[in-house]
């Protein structure tokens, strides 16, 4: 029995619960900007050859992609940091006015454990700064309630026709532990 | 160099351009390409930003991912084009064959003052968009090379990029619909038909 109790419990899949619940939303076009937290995501997507994926080089045009999908009848996913939320406030304005659907899947920084000051203030006002944008959000820090969560935000967002972000913990991504 | 005197007009430039679109598909960037394309003629297949400044070759890009069998003409300001340059990057490297890009320059912010842009101070947006992988690109400064852009614009495969240079000459404001809801439901019903209203 000893060797069971200290047999560490399997990690949740969590990037792979992601990946599956949005093949099952029938998310046809993905974009984003790189972040490690969502690495295993953006190779799922580059893999799969239904999905259309769609690097940017800042996170507003992946506002604008969603906006664009929809009017051509497509479902689509934006991944990025929380970092890049800032970058995205006006567009998302495009979404408001237009009451089109837009998922956001945010990995935190800044939050849980950060040992980068310069994260701290984008970081600390993620939730804030899209709630103020007209954004729904849900905050998420158990890695076996992620993909519940992103099914639900996207039921909100394709059904309801809402902006809704997903804040993915830096509780569940990891951080640098400095002393290691 | 002298720079080259500017001839076109744009309400003259966007009707001609418009006249012949058959099914395109048609974003329009906020301020002065918006008033452009409701001069022509209103359009269901006509999408109208009247914000989100820099998000309309984005914009078209999605659509023109999600449509790949319409053509998909993104019709903007210099100053808009400027704002979202990066997207000529991500555009370039998604490259969509049905996209076409065409920036209605008259070098200045038309909306806000008339105050200059950067492309009267030598950045070139044909140029920028050759760099970034564009299959062709164009700066239209007359007449005769007007008649030249069309099949770009419409036929060649993309992603393809014009600049066309007009005046700052005024014109009469003509608005269309503004509700944006109201323009995203009619765009979407005149493309998918009932299936927009899934």
């Amino acid at each position: 029995m000893a060797a069971t109790r200290t047999k560490k419990p399997k990690a949740p899949d969590w990037p792979g619960d992601i990946f599956r619940t949005l093949k099952d939303a029938g998310v046809a076009q993905v974009s984003y900007v790189p972040d490690a937290g969502h690495s295993q995501l953006i190779k799922s997507c580059l893999a799969d050859n239904h999905i259309k994926t769609t690097r940017l080089t800042t996170e507003e045009e992946g506002v604008a992609l969603s906006l664009g999908a929809w009017l051509g009848g497509e479902r689509s996913a934006l991944l990025m940091q929380s970092s890049g939320v800032g970058n995205c406030i006006n567009m998302l304005s495009v979404i408001v006015e237009t009451r089109s659907p837009l998922l956001m899947l945010v990995t935190m920084r800044g939050e849980w454990g950060e040992f980068n000051p310069w994260q701290i203030p984008m970081g600390q006002s993620t939730q804030k700064t899209l709630e103020d944008a007209g954004m729904i959000v849900y905050h998420v820090d158990r890695a076996e309630e992620v993909g519940e969560t992103v099914y639900a935000a996207s039921q909100v967002a394709f059904n309801s026709y809402r902006g809704v972000a997903v804040l993915i913990g830096q509780r569940i991504v990891g951080f640098k532990d400095w002393r290691k | 160099m002298a720079a080259k005197k500017i001839t076109l007009q744009r309400r003259d430039v966007v009707a001609r351009l418009l006249k012949d679109r058959g099914d395109a598909l048609l974003i329009t960037g906020l301020g002065s390409t918006t008033w452009d394309a409701a001069a022509a003629g209103d359009h269901p297949n006509n999408f109208y930003l009247w914000g989100g400044m820099g998000g309309a070759a984005a914009i078209g890009l999605g659509l023109a991912r999600a449509q790949p069998d319409r053509r998909v003409i993104v019709l903007t300001g210099d100053g808009e084009m400027l704002m979202g340059i990066g997207s000529l990057a991500t555009i370039a490297v998604a490259a969509p064959a049905n996209l076409a890009l065409c920036v209605i320059d008259n070098q200045h912010y038309g909306e806000t003052g008339m105050q200059e842009t950067h492309t009267g101070h030598g950045v070139d947006l044909a140029g920028m968009a050759a760099a970034a992988g564009f299959r062709r690109t164009e700066t239209v400064w007359t007449k005769k090379d007007m008649g030249a852009v069309l099949p770009t614009l419409y036929e060649a495969p993309g992603p393809v990029f014009a600049a066309i240079k007009v005046t700052t000459d005024p014109v009469p404001m003509v608005l269309p619909m503004r509700d944006g809801t109201a323009i995203r439901a009619r765009f979407r019903e005149s493309l998918l038909g009932e299936r927009a209203l899934d």
